[in-house]
């Protein structure tokens, strides 16, 4: 079913129900948060067009050093996911793998806000937001391939990057999982008085899961400096957001639990740097935890095994003209910081430490068979 | 040595812990302000204050993972079910989470928590308040399970557990908790993980008991010996994971006859795990077949008769030790 015939049936089903009156109130929750609503791509460019100069602003405020972090990071884990699409096809990569391209700006624009001793935990889309947190692509792709070089020596694959010595608490594979995990984590960090924040990744679909809410509940209630990023991708594996959840507001749900929460355009990688420089404020000051709406969209399927039939290619296209990576290089442009030369040189950087990544994982051995029982237990 | 209940033990133990290690909390329903819906952590709140003594909302689910983020983090929670049947709830938490990080990390991140609370039936509390879980979190590598059934056992072992750096499934029982005991009065004193105790020494045929089961195999034991003459050694393994074989293998060599008592199910059961290792071990040990004494493959039922019917007790103990030794 197009995207255009769900919401006519859904508006139908709305009209139906103002009948007995209860339609209207959410009609008017729609009108309130309708701001928030950018499914609509050309509602989603107007706004960002109205936005345009703040952004240009800050990006003239930030270091041009970090500046450059940020892009690299970004071109890094395009460049990074593109070549584990190619590797998973060639059989180099086993099991699930879950791709963050179009999702560049959430991670780099909220991480590099961090103190490296700041803690993060996310979900099994996690390749990208490890490296940002300073694994080295070596490290994360002998993990992909299950050698003795990755990150957690094979065990884990995919959907389980970890670095204690980072900060990094994995790359976890039940959906919601880490949301009640980051909780505790933040949970520590307060027990200890560290001055430590958590950020806490999520996708949209675990936000229907109990733990989102009892973990947003105990952060509140219990003033927990976490820091909540729920990535909206749009699409639950297959299930866009409209069929699985009944509002439309993922920020708004905080509400529920009188906790901070933002909407943030997760196609401007400054938006979401400030908006997450703003929740580890309230963080560091007393502890308030915050959740963050950033909205991207996933170019690819699920993971490497979902056709993506559920969607037309007119839809992924249109999302990809306000690609983050695009929109980055054209404000970093305008404002003057960085020429086209200095991009393909960025890019260039990035190639070639995918291509490092490659040689060292390909080179990598197999983890020993005596390997299956250790760390069993402590 | 001190005379002191289980629930005053495992009180000594927190209380002690507390003490001794300040990332050591304690969390769950109604532990703190209530002072424990049975009694355990009675007066820990008053001594300890808010912050090593943590009341939570009803949401097993999200301090389960409250205390497994908080361990990976470097603290020591001790969290505490009202019973395990609401586990099931957190139990995402207990396997997904605890029992792997350790490993799916690359031995990067340990969890050192305890859980703990009452496992097995209580008084009248029906299907959904008396189920045994050791069984199911047995199943999982990474968790090691204990099951205390004296007052010096429930205290050395708690603190041992607080201490191990991996996850723990500590399982008390409601109906001991007032049983009394001689406890040693070290604050240093306890007891290892995965060691078993012989309960009562014999020569003709073991009983394999843990938990609830232990007093009535002890009980059961007595009988025989004043109606039959014939000596029963009572073998409590005390951790069930790990389990210490060995002990039960050593003393089948001397008995040749083996029963299990066991307040679970039987289907996929402990008992069912000890028999597989024990034909494995001491096959030719065997003088008659093994047999077990289990909860009956129902849900547990209100009425007091039927529930007292589901249940072991000393007379299907008596019973199954009269047929292994052809009585």
């Amino acid at each position: 079913m197009s995207k255009a015939a769900t919401r006519t049936k859904t508006e139908t089903k709305a009209a139906k129900v103002s009948k007995n009156g209860k339609g209207k109130a959410l009609d008017d929750v729609r009108a309130k948060h309708a701001v928030t609503d950018f499914v609509d791509v050309e509602k989603a460019k107007a706004e960002y067009m109205k936005r345009r100069a703040s952004q240009l602003g800050s990006i003239k405020k930030t270091d041009k050093k970090l500046l450059r972090d940020m892009l690299y990071q970004m071109v890094l884990g395009r460049h990074f996911e593109e070549k584990c699409a190619e590797m998973y096809r060639m059989g180099k990569i086993g099991g699930f793998c879950h791709l963050y391209i179009g999702q560049e700006a959430i991670g780099v624009g909220s991480m590099l806000a961090l103190k490296s001793d700041d803690m993060v935990v996310t979900a099994y889309r996690d390749h990208v937001q490890a490296m940002i947190k300073g694994m080295t692509p070596e490290s994360v792709l002998a993990e992909l391939y299950g050698k003795e070089g990755g990150c957690v020596g094979g065990k884990g694959g995919s959907m389980h990057m970890f670095s204690k010595e980072l900060q990094f608490y994995g790359g976890h594979g039940i959906v919601g999982g880490q949301i009640g995990v980051g909780t505790g984590m933040a949970y520590a960090a307060k027990y200890k008085n560290s001055g430590q924040v958590v950020l806490c990744f999520f996708g949209e679909a675990a936000v229907n899961q109990g733990i989102f809410h009892e973990s947003l509940n105990m952060a509140q209630l219990w003033k927990l400096p976490c820091i909540y990023i729920c990535e909206n991708n749009q699409y639950g594996m297959g299930t866009s957001q409209e069929r699985a959840m009944s509002s439309r507001s993922i920020a708004k749900k905080a509400d529920a639990y009188e906790m901070a929460n933002e909407f943030v355009d997760g196609m401007d990688v400054m938006a979401v740097r400030e908006a997450t420089q703003r929740a580890i404020g309230r963080a560091r000051k007393d502890g308030s935890p915050t959740l963050l709406e950033i909205r991207a969209y996933r170019y690819m399927g699920h993971s490497m095994s979902d056709p993506g039939n559920y969607r037309t290619r007119e839809e992924i296209r249109k999302y990809q003209e306000r690609d983050p990576i695009v929109l980055f290089k054209d404000s970093l442009k305008e404002a003057r910081v960085f020429s086209e030369k200095e991009f393909e040189k960025i890019d260039q950087e990035a190639i070639a430490a995918v291509d490092r990544a490659v040689k060292f994982a390909e080179e990598s051995p197999l983890p020993n068979e005596s390997e299956l029982f250790t760390d069993v237990y402590a | 040595m001190a005379v002191l209940t289980i629930r005053d033990a495992l009180n000594q133990a927190l209380r002690e812990e507390i003490i001794r290690d300040e990332n050591v909390f304690v969390m769950g329903e109604e532990v703190a302000e209530y002072d424990g819906a049975y009694k355990v952590t009675r007066g820990l709140w008053k001594e300890f204050g808010d912050k090593r003594v943590v009341d939570t909302p009803i949401t097993e689910l999200g301090f389960a993972a409250v205390g497994v983020g908080a361990a990976m983090a470097g603290l020591r929670p001790v969290i505490e079910f009202m019973t395990w049947n609401f586990s099931i709830l957190a139990s995402d938490q207990i396997i997904n989470h605890a029992a792997k990080m350790l490993y799916m990390s690359g031995g990067q991140f340990k969890v050192p928590i305890v859980f703990r609370g009452p496992n097995g039936s209580a008084y009248q509390v029906s299907s959904q308040h008396s189920q045994a879980f050791e069984a199911f979190y047995g199943n999982f590598p990474g968790l090691k399970v204990v099951m205390p059934s004296t007052a010096a056992d429930a205290k050395g072992l708690l603190k041992s557990a607080i201490r191990d750096d991996n996850p723990i499934i500590f399982l008390e029982q409601e109906r001991m908790y007032g049983l009394k005991g001689e406890v040693p009065e070290d604050d240093d004193f306890t007891i290892p993980l995965g060691v078993a105790d012989v309960k009562r020494e014999g020569t003709d045929c073991t009983i394999v008991a843990r938990s609830m089961t232990v007093p009535l195999a002890l009980q059961a034991a007595e009988q025989i010996q004043k109606d039959f003459d014939v000596s029963v050694e009572v073998i409590d393994p005390r951790t069930i994971k790990p389990l210490d074989i060995d002990t039960i293998v050593n003393s089948i060599k001397k008995t040749n006859r083996l029963v299990i008592a066991e307040e679970s199910h039987a289907f996929a059961s402990v008992g069912a795990e000890i028999t597989y290792q024990v034909m494995d071990h001491a096959f030719d040990h065997l003088d008659a077949p093994v047999k077990r004494v289990s909860t009956a493959e129902a849900p547990m039922p209100y009425a007091k008769n039927l529930e007292a019917a589901a249940l072991p007790s000393v007379e299907k103990i008596v019973a199954a030790v009269k047929e292994v030794c052809y009585l």
